[in-house]
């Protein structure tokens, strides 16, 4: 398939109004929209069976149809450009090589909702893409796609930008819009879902990027040419981020007819320098590990639950043989320990907790009941969390000690790392205590 | 921070090594053209919800001052209408805020997976030898802070640098140094940025 999402982003200029009208059919799926009753432009949205893209896959029309129409409040779009998970890099390209493709996405989700703002909430880190979002921003304002009464139909709407400031978690969305009402990034008991209690206290949708991107798409060609991209449930075209041990590391797009091995081995030129391939992280750094011999599976969100993962952002972590799994468990928890909001104790003192004792398994200190207490530390964690920080969080141990416990026990074994690949750096400096 | 006694509270690998918002002595308030901006980022907000604007208030502080001290903290609570407290719980949770002076470069290696495994962490060590510094630290003459970063969200271009508000992408640990010494000698410049901008 010819890829409809980043066609043309390696050519000059994509980013601009000009290119975006002119090549694209920029603001056609807005025209299109705007000729139709809110409800149906949900039912659309409904029948092309578009799912979340930022990691849960929830079936978007749904998700706008329970926003609160009745409510004499205001409506909100969140727009979730926070992307942090691990692995994940395509709301970047995205938004930095089309940015309208995302203003027009979050005007036509706005006139669905019933709302006059989108905040589009990017990660601090993004600096030199919120720099191309505000140029494009400020260009559809010029040109009327944002403002008062858009295209002349007495659409009212207006698009901002607000910034992050470095919190993995604020990608968690009521965590988001926390941090919209200027407060710590930290999650909010569910429910009420923001589609009741939201931005603000009022109804609010919260959508990712690549979501929002997709809904023009199902305006300007159809929900027939939508849904026929993929297999059922998982239509239209999906981003996959491949990163690791790669030859071609990257963004690439496919349908979600695409097998995992095919992303690996065709799109990204499969394990680089000859090495074998020892394990794939399917949806980034909070699913579960597939083995080599699992990869023949469709890359979409039902086929790789059936293949015991998730699909989640769609970033795939390749890595090779020379990879140990209790450093790459350290390395994530490291992740997970600097980036719990707090909130809750068993992820806050949890992670803590498995990083320090797989530190000291790692350094070749630990024995087995060490073994042992990270199993029973994890599970103390998953399930008993506000927000799904502390499932993933727990899931690096727990996955790593399904599939590869020979390597932990190695290392209580023989005092040591058995496998310090070149790319790591020296010995483990020691902590304190233990 | 785990409260359990028998954790090591001061030892290396402590969570947070952040600090306390310090008072310098020195008063602060905008400069007048950062207070007519920071009007036009609140006017984005609905009017009874100012605290929304606190995140770019304290950008604005940071790019005025370099960092946030505690009579910034005051200042913003001002302009805003909240509490300083609750300002300061916004500081002391997102890591890009500093709160103690930093380098005029500020190198932050990304460390998380995709990057870890393309040689980040070697990275980190060329860098330290380089500077003669440790992660966490400034060096004497205030030029170069160095930090670890956790996903930048640019594992494609593992592994990555960045270089105060820019991206220097596919940094291999054999050319750590040289990024250094480009750095001493062109500023920004030597920062390759993202590899997506076609226009150069």
């Amino acid at each position: 398939m010819d890829p409809v999402l980043i066609r043309y982003v390696r050519e000059p200029n994509s980013f601009t109004l000009d290119f975006y009208l002119q090549r694209r059919q920029g603001y056609e799926g807005l025209r299109k929209a705007l000729a139709q009753t809110p409800e149906q432009v949900i039912e659309a949205v409904k029948a092309s069976g578009l799912r979340g893209r930022g990691g849960a896959g929830f079936p978007t029309g749904m998700k706008w149809q329970f926003i609160d129409k009745k409510t004499n409040k205001p409506r909100y779009i969140a727009c979730n450009a926070d992307e942090s998970e691990p692995g994940t890099f395509k709301d970047h390209l995205l938004m930095e090589r089309n940015p309208h493709l995302l203003i027009e996405g979050c005007l036509i989700g706005c006139y669905a909702i019933g709302a006059k703002v989108a905040y589009i909430y990017i990660r601090g880190e993004f600096h030199h893409v919120q720099l191309v979002l505000e140029r494009a921003i400020e260009e559809a304002y010029k040109a009327g796609y944002i403002g008062r009464n858009i295209l002349g139909t007495g659409f009212d709407c207006d698009v901002y930008i607000h910034r992050g400031a470095g919190a993995y978690e604020a990608g968690e969305e009521t965590a988001l819009l926390e941090s919209l009402e200027g407060k710590r990034a930290q999650p909010r008991l569910k429910p009420p879902f923001p589609a009741t209690w939201g931005l603000y206290g009022c109804p609010t949708a919260v959508n990712n990027v690549e979501t929002l991107c997709n809904v023009p798409l199902i305006l300007l060609h159809g929900v027939e040419w939508y849904t026929a991209l993929g297999p059922e449930k998982n239509g239209g075209p999906k981003l996959y981020c491949v990163s690791g041990h790669v030859a071609r590391p990257g963004v690439y797009e496919a349908t979600m007819k695409t097998t995992l091995r095919e992303l690996i081995e065709v799109h990204a030129g499969g394990v680089r320098d000859g090495r074998t391939l020892k394990a794939v992280i399917p949806g980034g750094s909070s699913v579960p590990i597939l083995l080599p011999h699992q990869l023949d599976v469709q890359a979409s969100f039902d086929g790789i639950a059936k293949a015991g993962s998730l699909l989640g952002s769609a970033a795939i972590i390749v890595l090779d043989d020379s990879t140990c799994m209790v450093w790459l468990a350290l390395n994530l928890l490291h992740f997970y320990r600097h980036e719990s909001c707090g909130k809750c104790t068993p992820c806050r003192e949890g992670t803590d907790w498995l990083f320090k004792i797989l530190l000291k398994v790692e350094r070749g200190d630990g024995d087995e009941r060490d073994i042992a207490l990270l199993e029973n530390v994890a599970g103390l964690i998953t399930g008993k969390t506000l927000c799904a920080f502390g499932d993933a969080a727990a899931t690096p141990v727990l996955t790593t000690l399904q599939h590869f416990k020979e390597e932990y026990i190695a290392h209580v074994q023989q005092g040591r790392c058995p496998l310090v690949a070149p790319w790591r750096a020296g010995p483990v400096p020691a902590i304190a205590s233990h | 921070m785990s409260f359990h006694p028998q954790m090591d509270y001061a030892g290396a690998h402590q969570r947070s090594m952040r600090a306390q918002p310090t008072d310098d002595g020195q008063p602060f308030e905008y400069t007048p053209e950062n207070r007519v901006r920071f009007e036009e980022i609140a006017r984005r907000y609905p009017p009874e919800q100012r605290r929304s604007a606190i995140l770019p208030a304290l950008y604005l502080v940071q790019r005025q001052r370099g960092f946030i001290t505690l009579n910034a903290i005051q200042h913003v609570a001002q302009v805003i209408g909240c509490t300083a407290a609750e300002v300061e719980d916004v500081v002391s949770f997102y890591t890009m805020f500093y709160t103690r002076p930093m380098g005029r470069y500020v190198l932050q290696v990304c460390r998380t997976l995709s990057c870890a495994l393309l040689g980040a962490e070697r990275v980190t060590e060329e860098l330290s030898a380089a500077l003669g510094i440790g992660v966490g630290e400034t060096d004497a003459k205030g030029t170069f802070s160095l930090l670890e970063v956790e996903c930048l969200g640019a594992c494609d271009r593992a592994p990555v640098v960045m270089v105060n508000d820019a991206w220097h992408e596919c940094l291999a640990p054999e050319a750590a140094r040289a990024l250094v010494e480009a750095l001493k000698a062109r500023g920004e410049d030597a920062v390759s940025g993202c590899v997506h901008k076609v226009e150069k």
